[in-house]
């Protein structure tokens, strides 16, 4: 009798289960798997979503390696994640060191540190296109404060990517709340033993602090390069991808191919290259980080 | 013996002991001082942008231009905040913000913790796996399910409609909601529950009644976070609205901002508009700020 019930029991559960899952379940399988898959095949397509699609097999990956426009977004994508990335890590984390020496009014500094990092990208955009302005704009007039020569900013091509990134850096106090979390939760007790050896700062930051904040650090160093490769509104908004396609970057080529050229098999193709990179990228992090990312066994 | 305690010494005494541990406090006095500085330097670097985009909404157009710049507008054009709801219609685009922002919002309080407490609490065959799957679908960057996504929903009519916006909200509401309430849930002692399973409770029942009022913390920082989202986001929009009367403000920026490049003019103004699609955001991190850096911080450290 008692096995009979907690079978109907278990059944009714089970039931439930499906049940309170099923929007997630029916959202998945809508909204994820089928455009998974439907764009794996896509990408195998000649398709401009007015004519039905030509079966051309692996055509769009052929043209993509010749195509030029390709290898310069990835390439102006990879230099803005090499700079954006580290540098942002380093300004947040240096933050985040020097709000951590226990100091008074530190909710006061996360505030203000934090804030330009929930402002939305597109009223960024708008604001930084001002402050870049070759003539008027608010960096240009500090620049030329210290009696230098300001350059053009975004209308230069050697300075549209170099710019992009200094806006980068204004949300560097997005990290900064992470690190902040991770320091504390390093035990005093380290820090305390290693003055009592006469250890100085640097010596506790290099021994102590780095390899104890390691997994907090790598953590923010996939996301950083999953989010920063993905870089698109500060271009379409702010340069149109010039000049001379300087900031073309890789999303922009790709929303481009979809929504201008109309040639979704093309830019289907061209996501899943995104794809491949970006797990390659985090695959090959998780390898590097045996070597230098610490797990503290307590 | 000298003692190995650090003796507590105010500043003024600082000046005048001496010995080591004199010395020691004075240094830590001015190391303190020093990082104050620095820290009060580097807020004030963060927080100027803002200052300027308030200060050049307030400003005539001509002192906007005028070289040196100046910080105080002279005068105060309030008519530049009055003026940008003719000029644009704003107020269209805040509706239509307000609209997917809504609907959005109750999308994934309503169902996200319900998905999250089916893989939390109950037990039903393929629920390990499919947990999974949901964790993996987190590593998918947005692009490879964009344009299939905008295929689908122009099969079904949905191109120039707000429903890509806010619909797919209502189907769990994301993959990284679900994984922040099951993780909440997963901490909640079985002992709660077990009393009202013994009553007969339906496993409804205690999901409302039990469950929901417990993770009030964890779903007001996902309220927040979704609010950020649906109001920030301009992919989406960009893709899907075409009629200006549909465009949400992250669009009728984007429309303003081309505007007043082309005719290189009523930056005060197109300034006014940016700083009031700034300000709710803002007010809502203060509102939730303690709930909203507790969500961060648990997503950034516990992933």
């Amino acid at each position: 009798m008692a096995r009979l019930k907690s079978n109907r029991m278990a059944r009714k559960e089970a039931i439930t289960g499906y049940i309170f899952a099923s929007p997630w379940l029916i959202g998945f399988v809508l909204f994820t798997a089928y455009p998974i898959i439907s764009s794996i095949l896509y990408s195998l397509m000649d398709y401009n979503i007015l004519e039905t699609p030509r079966w051309i097999g692996i055509k769009n990956y052929a043209d993509l390696i010749n195509d030029r426009s390709f290898w310069l977004s990835l390439g102006n994508t990879c230099y803005y994640v090499i700079f954006s990335v580290p540098l942002n890590m380093i300004i947040g984390l240096s933050i985040a060191l020097l709000l951590s020496m226990d100091i008074k009014g530190i909710a006061v500094y996360r505030t203000l540190y934090y804030m330009p990092s929930i402002v939305p990208l597109v009223a960024s955009s708008v604001l930084w296109s001002w402050m870049f302005n070759p003539n008027f704009g608010l960096l240009t007039h500090a620049v030329r404060f210290f009696g230098l020569k300001a350059p053009a900013w975004l209308s230069d091509p050697n300075w549209a990517k170099p710019s992009l990134i200094i806006m980068s850096l204004w949300g560097a106090g997005g990290g900064m709340i992470i690190y902040l979390a991770g320091l504390k939760n390093i035990p005093r007790t380290y820090y305390e033993a290693a003055e009592l050896d006469g250890a100085g700062l640097w010596k506790k930051f290099i021994h102590i602090t780095l390899p104890m904040l390691s997994p907090t650090l790598f953590f923010q160093l996939i996301m950083g390069l999953i989010g920063s490769f993905q870089v698109f509104t500060q271009a379409f908004m702010m340069t149109g991808g010039g000049p001379n396609e300087s900031t073309l970057f890789y999303v922009l080529y790709l929303y481009r191919n979809a929504f201008q050229f109309w040639k979704m098999g093309y830019a289907s193709a061209l996501a899943w290259v995104l794809f491949a990179i970006i797990m390659v990228l985090t695959w090959l992090n998780f390898v590097v980080s045996k070597y230098w990312v610490f797990y503290d066994q307590t | 013996m000298k003692s190995m305690v650090a003796a507590k010494s105010n500043a003024p005494g600082l000046l005048m002991e001496s010995g080591w541990q004199a010395r020691r406090a004075r240094r830590k006095f001015f190391t303190r001082a020093f990082v104050h500085l620095i820290l009060i330097a580097g807020s004030i670097i963060f927080m100027f942008p803002l200052i300027w985009l308030i200060s050049t909404s307030l400003k005539p157009d001509t002192q906007i231009f005028k070289v040196p710049p100046e910080l105080i507008p002279k005068p105060f054009m309030w008519s530049n905040y009055t003026r940008m709801w003719t000029y644009f219609p704003f107020l269209t685009f805040l509706k239509n913000t307000l609209l997917v922002v809504v609907l959005s919002m109750a999308g994934v309080l309503i169902s996200a913790p319900l998905v999250a407490y089916a893989f939390a609490r109950l037990r039903w065959p393929g629920r390990d796996f499919l947990f999974m799957i949901l964790l993996g679908t987190m590593m998918l960057p947005g692009q490879v399910t964009m344009i299939p996504l905008y295929i689908l929903f122009n099969e079904w009519g949905w191109v120039n409609t707000f429903y890509p916006l806010w619909v797919p909200a209502w189907f769990g509401g994301g993959a990284f909601n679900i994984f922040l309430i099951r993780q909440f849930l997963m901490t909640i002692p079985r002992e709660l529950e077990e009393s009202a399973v013994i009553d007969g409770a339906s496993h409804f029942k205690i999901y409302w009644k039990i469950m929901l009022p417990l993770i009030n913390p964890v779903l007001t920082t996902i309220a927040i976070f979704q609010f950020m989202g649906a109001w920030n986001d301009f992919m989406g929009p960009l893709i899907y609205l075409n009629d200006q009367a549909k465009y949400t403000l992250s669009l009728g920026l984007r429309v303003f901002q081309q505007q007043t490049s082309a005719y290189q003019s009523e930056y005060g103004m197109l300034m006014a508009a940016t700083t009031i699609m700034v300000i709710p955001v803002i007010i809502f991190f203060f509102l939730g700020q303690k709930r909203f850096i507790e969500g961060v911080i648990i997503t950034g450290m516990k992933a």
